[in-house]
């Protein structure tokens, strides 16, 4: 499994995107796959600060219920208000239409702290050894 | 997220199937199996609207001979075997003095012995409880590692096995079953299933998987047939309100709790549980498992609890968003004033309540078993 090189990744297999200044938040392909059909997703509200490694929702799937982490600590500027009429889009377009959060960081460096598409795709290969 | 890996468990005869069709596999009571193929609910949805095929030999297969093999069971489990017809079988629970739930299960009467079958996460329990209890006259063995058990569900479930299983097994009804060639090979042919659909139940040894597995995925495929993970297994049985042991019933709760009173044969003679099942069915439970619906697009999960009026008055046994309602709904026990249709309840779902309302089961109507 392959997964996009501009995107940093979190051993949760949550992907974080930097993009003018704001951090654009969603969960991978991979992610999506392990849970299956997604129904839900609880969002927080615009305004709240996130504090890194965290839990700021949760994606609740056919079978399954996980929380999502946040990848980096800062303020909720945008959530994917989409989702509510179309939780499916997570599966479809994970790194797309599928996106939950836009974050302001923090500190913006903390953004190398996470992994690169490279060693995340080893950290899921862990996970099958 | 937090997802975790799967470590050394029991294969079932179908395992490289699986593998092979790209399946998620899980720990299912210690057995590798199939949670999905492609999708909860596109898996779902096919067995509602056309035909799928799921491997379900991780269960338990005991036979029972001996004269006194009926005489036995039914002093074992609550419904009554001793009325079985050759070819009929039978679902139960099986219950402890208190009336307990050890395990539900299906037995089936043949010409010259019963089989018992069991769930996967109770087969050593369930048999170490039958062969404390088993007198000496009857005969239990666990078949369980020699059976091979696949589910044909689905409205065009007959139309796949036509030509393929003789013809008198098409015509079988509910709850019946034959001996007979399957794809060429000798097995059991039997009319039931976990989904609400028409259906059918194949046992046969593990050596001739192959033939049956293949000779189903050719067969289905012009009927639409999908294969099917445990995912959509439990999507298909909690629309019909059917029990999943570990979750809706347990050691501590009892048939008449958990709605199953048409199981429970008082009249038949002394079984284990009968004194506490006769007091309970006189003075009436305390508790009762009941069936909701939610307006919301969250779901229930098991252990959540309940309340009403700020007040805890149960707990969530299952939950799931129902892909043929396109709800969520669940099941769960609430105390007996509260059981009735369309009682307003609270689920605390972390800092959040849903609004769930007690709904008659099945919630899903419009399946194709016959009955």
């Amino acid at each position: 499994m392959t997964f996009p090189d501009e995107l940093r990744y979190t051993t949760e297999h949550e992907w974080a995107r930097e993009q003018g200044g704001l951090v654009t938040v969603g969960i991978t392909g991979y992610a999506t796959e392990q849970l299956g059909d997604v129904v839900f997703v609880e969002l927080p509200a615009v305004g709240r600060k996130l504090e890194a490694g965290k839990p700021f929702g949760v994606v609740e799937a056919v079978k399954t219920v996980s929380d999502l982490y946040a990848p980096i600590a800062g303020e909720v500027v945008e959530v994917n208000a989409m989702l509510g009429d179309d939780p499916a889009a997570v599966n479809r377009e994970p790194y797309g239409t599928g996106w939950m959060v836009r974050i302001k960081p923090s500190d913006p460096a903390s953004m190398a702290k996470l992994l690169s598409s490279a060693d995340y795709a080893k950290h899921v290969e862990g996970a099958h050894a | 997220m937090c997802l975790e890996p799967s470590t050394a468990l029991k294969r079932t005869p179908f395992h490289e199937f699986h593998r092979a069709a790209g399946a998620k596999l899980v720990d299912f009571a210690g057995f590798e199996m199939p949670v999905r193929y492609t999708g909860d609910v596109r898996e779902h949805q096919a067995v509602r609207n056309a035909v799928g095929l799921f491997d379900i030999s991780h269960m338990g297969e005991f036979e029972v001979r001996g004269a006194e093999s009926a005489a036995w069971l039914d002093h074992m489990v609550t419904n009554h075997v001793g009325a079985l017809a050759v070819g009929q079988a039978l679902y139960s629970p099986m219950c402890r003095p208190d009336a307990g739930i050890v395990d539900d299960l299906l037995v089936y009467r043949y010409a010259d012995h019963h089989m018992v079958v069991v769930n996967a996460a109770n087969l050593a329990k369930d048999f170490a409880w039958l062969a404390e209890h088993k007198p000496a006259g009857v005969t239990l063995t666990d078949r369980s590692d020699d059976t091979a058990l696949l589910a044909v569900q689905g409205p065009k479930a007959a139309d796949v096995l036509r030509g393929h299983i003789p013809l008198a097994a098409l015509e079988l009804g509910y709850y019946r079953f034959t001996t007979g060639e399957l794809f060429g090979i000798p097995g059991t042919i039997s009319r039931t299933g976990y989904t609400g659909e028409d259906g059918f139940e194949l046992y046969f040894e593990p050596k001739h998987a192959a033939t049956v597995w293949n000779g189903l995925v050719a067969a289905g495929k012009p009927h639409g047939l999908e294969l099917i993970g445990l995912g959509a297994r439990d999507t298909l049985r909690l629309e019909m309100g059917y029990m999943l042991y570990g979750n809706d019933i347990d050691d501590t709760t009892t048939p008449l709790e958990a709605g199953l009173g048409w199981t429970v044969k008082l009249a038949k003679g002394e079984f284990h549980g009968r004194d506490v099942l006769q007091r309970q069915k006189a003075e009436g439970v305390k508790r009762k498992l009941v069936g909701f619906q939610l307006d919301g697009r969250r779901a229930p999960r098991h252990a959540m609890s309940i309340s009403s009026a700020g007040r805890a008055v149960g707990a969530v046994t299952s939950g799931t968003h129902s892909p043929s309602l396109e709800r969520p709904l669940g099941m769960g026990y609430v105390e007996t004033a509260l059981a009735a249709n369309g009682t307003a309840l609270d689920i605390e779902a972390g800092s959040t309540k849903l609004a769930a309302r007690v709904t008659a089961r099945p919630f899903y109507t419009r399946g194709s078993h016959r009955s």
